[in-house]
């Protein structure tokens, strides 16, 4: 069997891909055509084929592991063409999870996860170390799973299972058909969160369907939007798919809130920081009042000794001498972490009313200040990551944000 | 003397119990026949509905040929077999061939509708889950599909075996031993008590077929299998260590 830790991730590469179904069984219901795909999936990534029904995304998916074979074109995973391999042997080398996670009814837990292992004729020891280790990995206690059926498990945790199943031999390449589509939106959010936690340690190539644009977004470091008849519209990053979507098609397939979208695509520290007149407690007031009423923003933010931000002091309520007590500030404008999204941060600061949020590192130090206008300048359509940084810097200067003190 | 005293008169006089026509011997013809006639008819029906029910070809014929089977009378079978068995050895074609025949016959359509439907039944998704990963066919058909088929496909293995053991009685009327010896004799020599015997007999070992293929089905099915469709009360649905982002 192949050392594990020789197997990195796959290339995957469509090469002119087409699948036609006669016009009979297409009428039957037919799996989707698919038309002159060409893409390569670069190594580790994970690539989103999202569409609307029959746009031939899960066929696309399929033609990989050869569950379909296609009409015309090559598809090649590391530089060779599929075709040549015994089907067989290809499967066992690719991860597959499906929606309905077709976990054997009739095996524990153990055992579904030692499928493919099993297959490959691992020695039983290693079969049940694996599996043991996959559970763990997936969240779940193998102790307490391992010889559980999976009729006694949640939807949640079956598809667990099943990822864990998929990734059983260690494969450098995983095809997930919807595979979160079967469960809530709550365990959906999880499920999905912690994929991506996985897969950053992983960093596996994955090809994953879904017909969900906003789980497309989420889960893609590249995106295929493709429409009925098995064309490809657009294939790009999700934030360019969002910012610049290729054709009407894509454009009413990502949705009227596309911008919104995009905004749980950025992170606060993808923006530039607003500056701010800081002081710390018990500085003198006269100099830091002086220095607030020589800035366009009429607020003082007060620090503590390790400028961790306490609240804010309106310039007409720095008292002309003495020193800087606290109990002037007001801690008005939510913390925000140089991880959180915009949409998270957006959502705190109209949560608190206010126009500014703080934007802290991991000690609670003070980073500067994010507007209300930085993330709209963000939002602007022609906004590449250039762009958004400069708009921020002029929006944030010129405006006169209403943050918090008397409010 | 009434039936019963008569039939327990019967059952428990010690010359019923030895010889080549006591109940030890006809019991063991019987259960003989029975077994032979079931292998055979395993051997053709349930490699046919395993494969019909794993490629979904040829359902059609097969349900075409169990209707049949099951439309056909034992005793018309036996009647028509006669001249052919006779032909293929004279002295077992006149006596134990053609009852052979007839059980064959009638045992094939259980077995082969439950098989394929069973296994057609599985969900197509754990099928599809298994050729993903790289199973064959075969493995397919021997590690998910029949596993998980099992109760249905043994459950026409069991009608079949309850069915032949009735059926062998009729046997008797043309030759063949068994436990319809009993009844056919019994009825030749007016001896009640020897007729509701055999027909004890009988009642008592497709009875306990009935159990024992049975407990085969409880102890072959896997406790995954279980319960179908209802989940287990004791649910553990501990929160994942992971915690999402």
């Amino acid at each position: 069997m192949p050392d594990q830790a020789a197997r990195g991730a796959a290339i995957v590469e469509y090469q002119h891909v087409s699948k036609s179904y006669a016009t009979a069984r297409a009428a039957r219901g037919a799996p989707g055509a698919v038309n002159d795909l060409s893409l390569t999936v670069p190594a580790g990534k994970i690539c989103v084929l999202v569409g609307p029904s029959g746009c031939g995304k899960t066929t696309s998916l399929k033609m990989v592991n050869r569950l379909i074979e296609p009409t015309s074109g090559r598809i090649l995973i590391d530089g060779a063409d599929i075709a040549g391999r015994d089907a067989t042997e290809l499967r066992r080398e690719i991860g597959y999870v499906i929606q309905q996670v077709g976990l054997f009814p009739h095996q524990t837990i153990g055992a579904n996860v030692a499928v493919v292992p099993r297959l490959l004729g691992w020695p039983a020891a290693r079969q049940r170390e694996r599996a043991e280790e996959l559970l763990a990995l997936v969240g779940l206690d193998p102790a307490l799973y391992r010889d559980r059926y999976p009729a006694q498990l949640s939807g949640g945790e079956r598809q667990r299972v099943g990822v864990a199943r998929a990734l059983a031999a260690d494969p450098p390449l995983m095809l997930m058909d919807e595979p979160f589509g079967a469960v809530d939106p709550i365990v959906r959010e999880r499920l999905q969160n912690e994929f991506l936690r996985l897969q950053a340690e992983l960093a596996k190539t994955i090809l994953f369907v879904t017909h969900d644009i906003d789980e497309a977004i989420k889960m893609g470091d590249l995106v295929a939007v493709m429409q009925v008849g098995g064309h490809l519209e657009q294939f790009a990053p999700p934030a360019e798919i969002l910012a610049a979507p290729a054709s009407e098609f894509v454009a009413d397939f990502v949705g009227a809130d596309r911008g919104l979208k995009r905004l749980s695509l950025t992170r606060v520290s993808e923006l530039a920081l607003h500056p701010v007149v800081t002081a710390r407690v018990g500085d003198p007031a006269e100099g830091a009042r002086a220095r607030t009423l020589a800035d366009p923003f009429p607020y003082l933010l007060l620090l503590d000794a390790s400028d961790r931000p306490i609240g804010w002091i309106s310039q007409g309520h720095i008292p002309a001498t003495g020193a800087l007590a606290a109990s002037l500030a007001t801690p008005m404008s939510p913390l925000l972490d140089r991880r959180t999204t915009l949409k998270d941060a957006l959502s705190m600061m109209l949560d608190a009313d206010v126009q500014t949020g703080i934007v802290v590192d991991r000690t609670g130090r003070l980073r500067g200040v994010l507007t209300v206008e930085a993330i709209a300048a963000a939002l602007r359509p022609s906004a590449d990551p250039e762009v958004i940084a400069s708009a921020t810097a002029a929006g944030g200067a010129s405006a006169a944000p209403q943050s918090g003190a008397d409010a | 003397m009434n039936l019963v005293t008569e039939t327990a008169a019967w059952l428990t006089n010690p010359a019923q119990w030895a010889g080549q026509s006591g109940i030890p011997n006809r019991l063991l013809e019987h259960v003989l026949i029975a077994s032979i006639s079931l292998g055979i008819a395993l051997l053709l029906a349930l490699p046919a509905g395993l494969a019909i029910g794993h490629t979904g070809r040829g359902a059609a014929v097969a349900a075409g040929v169990a209707n049949l089977g099951r439309s056909l009378p034992s005793l018309a079978v036996i009647a028509i077999a006669i001249p052919v068995t006779v032909l293929v050895d004279p002295v077992l074609g006149g006596t134990v061939l053609p009852t052979l025949v007839a059980m064959v016959v009638l045992a094939i359509p259980p077995i082969l509708v439950n098989a394929y439907t069973g296994i057609a039944e599985v969900d197509r998704d754990l099928v599809e889950a298994g050729r993903g990963m790289g199973m064959r066919e075969r493995e397919i058909l021997a590690g998910i599909e029949l596993p998980v088929a099992l109760p249905v496909v043994l459950g026409g293995v069991r009608s079949a075996a309850v069915q032949i053991v009735a059926t062998a009685t009729l046997g008797a009327i043309f030759g063949s031993g068994g436990l319809g010896r009993f009844l056919v004799d019994g009825i030749a020599q007016n001896d009640d008590g020897q007729v509701f015997g055999g027909v004890v007999l009988v009642a008592g070992l497709a009875i306990a077929t009935e159990v024992a293929v049975g407990l085969l089905e409880r102890l072959a099915r896997s406790p995954g299998l279980r319960a179908p469709g209802a989940r287990p009360a004791t649910e553990l649905a501990p929160p994942s260590p992971l915690r999402g982002a």
